[in-house]
């Protein structure tokens, strides 16, 4: 259908004929621009072009991965009438939201801010923090913890450092002003992160059922309404900015990064819940996140079946002359767009003059389908809503294993060539892999983040996941919390790095005692049109839906983030998990610091025998290869059965699961606690062919327990009726050291030299001179 | 007995204190919004924890202006009771009520953890029997360290008017000062959290202890009741 042309624009800048090349520049398809002529009936208007840009792009639609997320499962099949229901699924909203129970609810969802925090840190990681909490708020929810997942290059590097140091600074600044705990994250350093870190943020809210808010524009002739900052140049295209490879030229868009005001949003999260507490005021609501005004403002006609007119004039601006291109597309941060029942404009307003925050009533809901933009009384873009949504396009990417995989995956440690160890190279490895940054303690990161506010918090980052109170009306419930994802595993094996992403998340959570419950994913990889990178992509997302099939664990939500590569290629591809558990009883919390000098220490799950992938073959070899290690899922779901009812027996201590660095490592992790307690250990009785292996390799579906003596054999007659391998392996001692005794001799540290080097590692990278 | 909260645009620690007030210590407690100009009857004003008005200024330096702040001041100069904690206290001393100020931590980064303080002897206004010598609590703040001119130093000695002191000092803080109270008795303010000092799961119960070595001496019950 032809479409009259739509009248001049009031900027003259903005009537420029629409060539090829402006429509590369808006890193759009040749064919792609032919759809929306088709869609348009016509040529588009540049603000039109615009939009489409923002809305077609990966972060807005999805295109390149949608046609694989349909994998997930998104439901919880053992969900009952009273637990576990998914009430907002994956995809249907900004978050997903999950059934705790007495009419409670929790919504959480993690998302990245990759690009942004490469070119400036500190805004970017801070903007990330910010928009995931409004993802929460914007469905009803009150935010009541944050989580991080970050990867960045070897902490040897300057540039490393400076990102380090700003991500964390912003995560912080964000995060502690608006009163929302960061109660635990994942930080790894890997080359392949050099000049492209990750950051990728998650928030969780708490709601009733009915308090759930969606974001639908619906009811003819309700008003539309525009609240929280006024609109400014920043952020413009920052949706198309994360759709591209970072290259030396990307610092030019730093204006496409925007800048944070927590203050701001914590008005808004205040002024928003108090707003949709009024019963029927609320119609839709929805956050300007990527792509702004121009996002809430189709979606939520979309997903209404409805339209939206909105008057440019009438939204706050920050600063003059902003033409409808630059409104259209701004990424000004800490705004909300909200859909009201007609004839109650008086009371929104009131709210939002309580906290002194803008509430500009700039539209209204129609009934045409079409999300039509008038500025300065002239008509300056009308599209089809469901074009920029539902009809974007979808592309299946055509996928090839990557050659490097033949050579990785037939390595092994005698066709390599690599001599076992000897007693005094596994004695020098222990304390160089503790102090490693991946590994060593991130109390400099946590230390900076505001873990305690709400008074809620009740494991503190550093142990296997963060556990937190919530209350929930007259009761209080306790969940579990932790993010992983190792990308050297998923280099390695995509499909088996990431279903090790969600095994060990779930192990952490077990570890704490928590039953898990549901997930969020975040797709961190590399430029998709690449065939390799695609496959990693498919792989990945194919391993970690096995995953949650199996252990009946639904993904409510996440992200993707593509074009993760810089000058020295693609990173590692990190499909980052995040999984939440529900602790049955306080009493079921466990650490996985050891507390009683006597109590026997335990290892579930067999030996470890693999070295492939391992931090050990990294760090001590410097080699990045090998099998992933190997993952049974039904193996792994009988450790973590027995696990979980030995902790509610009462019956284990501590529990800490074995992951990067192995079992010298975990071990020693155990020995971290506040008290000073050591241990001593004997593996002479394990079948172990290789001492490397056996002290250092990450073979999954382990756990070290430690019981009190009365309980060792109750634990392991638990063990075996499940047919799970327990080899009581020592006990924990007074002493201040780590004795082991090996079949090839034994080793001995001090808890001090060990502890130093894993406590200092970071604090002392980061050192700045001359201050103290 | 009734407790007030303030609430500031930007307070965040305003639900945790009036949680160690109502379901702590299980006293009326309410909230008083930063517009009212008026305090009502009340017997202990709390300035939580936060960020009021963003303090993108200096800590502090915009909410000591607030409607709320005048009928503070007032009541503090009648003797009432007030208690600032963390942004709480740099708002205090903002206002004057307090004596010195609190600037950026001497690592330039936030700081959040648990901390060891030793309890002063600060006169029976501060009724350190309650307290024991050594308490644990939670600190959670970018600005701290807190300074004060050499004779302001000596009057705050000579008049016992430091309440606790860091362990091991976390933020620059001079002679590891964590809180003060004036000269009066009736005003206190301190960097450490016991508003998160208070369920079992926290790293101690010692904010109950603190809240009643400031309302002990005027309401003796309330100790021999809860101790």
């Amino acid at each position: 259908m032809k479409r009259a042309a739509l009248p001049p624009n009031p900027d003259p800048v903005l009537n420029q004929p629409i060539t090829p090349e402006l429509v590369r520049k808006h890193g759009l398809l040749p064919e792609e621009a032919d759809q929306i002529r088709l869609h348009l009936g016509g040529d588009p208007t540049l603000t039109e072009l615009g939009i489409f840009s923002v809305m077609w792009s990966e972060h807005c639609s999805y295109k390149n991965t949608r046609p694989l997320l349909k994998g997930f499962p998104t439901e919880k099949r053992g969900a009952t009438e009273h637990f576990g229901r998914v009430l907002v699924k994956a995809g249907e909203e900004n978050a997903g939201i999950i059934d705790v129970g007495d009419g409670w609810a929790i919504a959480f969802k993690i998302e990245s801010h990759n690009h942004p925090s490469a070119i400036e840190p500190f805004e970017g990681a801070a903007t990330g923090v910010g928009g995931i909490i409004r993802d929460i708020f914007t469905m009803g929810a009150r935010p009541v913890l944050l989580t991080n997942s970050l990867r960045f290059g070897e902490l040897d590097s300057p540039l490393t450092k400076r990102l380090l140091r700003g991500v964390v600074a912003g995560i912080a600044h964000y995060g502690n002003c608006v009163g929302v705990p960061t109660v635990a994250g994942d930080v790894y350093f890997d080359r392949s992160y050099e000049g492209n870190p990750l950051v990728n943020a998650l928030c969780l809210g708490t709601l009733r059922h009915d308090q759930i808010r969606r974001g639908k524009a619906t009811g003819l002739g309700n008003p539309v309404y525009y609240v929280g900052a006024a609109t400014g140049r920043d952020g413009l295209g920052g949706a198309s900015f994360a759709s591209k490879e970072l290259s030396a030229e990307s610092s030019s868009d730093r204006p496409a990064v925007q800048k944070g005001d927590p203050f701001m949003e914590k008005l808004l999260i205040e002024a928003c819940l108090e707003m949709m507490a009024v019963p029927g005021l609320v119609v839709g609501i929805q956050d300007m996140g990527a792509a702004g005004l121009t996002c809430s403002t189709c979606e939520t006609a979309s997903r209404g079946g409805s339209g939206i007119e909105i008057e440019l004039d009438r939204v706050p601006q920050r600063e003059p002359g902003m033409n409808s291109y630059e409104i259209m597309l701004s990424e000004s941060q800490e705004r909300m767009l909200v859909i009201v029942a007609r004839g109650r404009e008086r009371e929104i307003e009131e709210v939002f003059a309580k906290w002194d925050l803008h509430a500009s009533h700039v539209g209204a809901v129609t009934d045409t389908g079409r999300m039509v933009v008038r500025h300065h009384g002239t008509v300056v873009a009308d599209i089809p809503a469901s074009a920029l949504t539902d009809n974007a396009p979808v592309y299946q990417r055509e996928a090839r294993r990557p050659a490097y995989l033949d050579a990785t995956s037939a390595w092994t440690p005698e066709g390599g060539g690599l001599a076992d160890l000897d007693p005094a190279g596994a004695r020098a490895a222990l304390p160089r892999l503790l102090s490693h940054p991946t590994i060593a303690s991130k109390k400099w990161v946590y230390r900076q983040y505001d873990h305690m506010v709400r008074h809620g918090t009740v494991v503190v980052p550093g142990s296997d996941a963060g556990v937190v109170r919530l209350r929930l009306g007259s009761s209080e419930k306790f969940i579990a919390i932790s993010n992983d994802c190792n990308g050297r595993y998923c280099y390695l094996n995509p499909r088996r790095g990431a279903m090790i992403a969600m095994v060990e998340c779930l192990r952490n959570l077990v570890c704490s005692g928590a039953t898990p419950l549901a997930m969020t994913d975040n797709l961190n990889f590399g430029n998709p049109y690449k065939p390799e990178i695609f496959y990693q992509l498919r792989e990945c997302v194919a391993g970690l839906a096995e995953a949650c099939r199996f252990f009946d664990v639904p993904v409510v939500g996440g992200n993707v983030s593509l074009y993760n590569e810089s000058p020295e290629g693609a990173i590692d591809p990190t499909p980052t998990v995040s999984v939440v558990g529900f602790i049955e009883s306080e009493s079921h919390v466990t650490r996985q610091f050891a507390r009683d000098p006597g109590a026997r220490v335990i290892l579930l799950g067999g030996a470890p025998a693999e070295l492939g992938g391992s931090q050990f073959l990294g760090l001590v070899h410097g080699l990045k290869t090998g099998e992933a290690p190997a993952v049974d899922l039904a193996a792994e779901k009988r450790l973590q059965d027995l696990l979980l009812g030995q902790i509610r027996a009462g019956r284990v201590r501590s529990a800490h699961d074995l992951s990067e660095g192995g079992l010298l490592v975990c071990a020693s992790e155990m020995l971290f606690g506040p008290g000073t307690l050591g241990a001593a250990l004997d593996l002479c009785g394990l079948d172990a062919p290789r001492l490397d292996a056996l002290l250092f390799g990450e073979s999954q579906g382990r756990v070290l327990v430690t019981v009190l003596p009365g309980d060792a054999d109750a634990v392991a007659g638990a063990a075996r009726a499940a047919g799970v391998p327990a080899d009581a392996i020592g006990a924990i001692t007074r002493e201040d050291t780590l004795s082991v005794r090996t079949a090839r001799g034994p080793l001995e540290w001090s808890l001090s030299e060990l502890r130093n080097g894993w406590e200092s590692s970071i604090e002392d990278a980061m050192k700045r001179p001359g201050i103290g | 007995m009734t407790i007030s909260v303030l609430q500031f645009p930007g307070s965040n620690c305003d639900q945790d204190a009036f949680q160690l007030f109502a379901s702590g210590l299980g006293l009326p407690t309410r909230f008083v919004w930063h517009k009212d100009t008026t305090l009502g009857e009340t017997d202990l004003v709390v300035v939580p924890g936060g960020f009021a008005y963003g303090d993108y200024l200096r800590c502090g330096a915009i909410a000591r202006f607030s409607p709320v702040m005048g009928a503070v001041r007032e009541y503090a100069e009648k003797g009432g009771l007030v208690l600032g904690i963390c942004n709480g206290f740099q708002i205090l001393c903002e206002a004057g009520l307090l004596p010195g100020a609190l600037i950026r931590n001497s690592s330039l980064e936030y700081r959040c953890m648990t901390c060891d303080l030793v309890v002063q002897d600060a006169g029976p206004v501060f009724n350190t029997r309650t307290l024991g010598k050594r308490i644990r609590l939670p600190i959670g703040h970018g600005e701290g360290n807190y300074r004060i001119d050499e004779a302001g130093k000596h009057r705050l000695e000579a008049n016992r008017q430091i309440i606790l002191r860091y362990l091991d000092n976390p933020n620059g803080s001079l002679d590891g000062i964590a809180g003060v109270r004036n000269e009066e008795g009736n005003v206190f303010g301190m960097m450490p959290h016991p508003d998160r000092a208070f369920e079992r799961f926290h790293p101690s119960a010692d904010g109950l202890a603190v809240a009643r070595a400031v309302l002990s001496v005027r309401f003796p019950g309330m100790v021999r009741k809860s101790a």
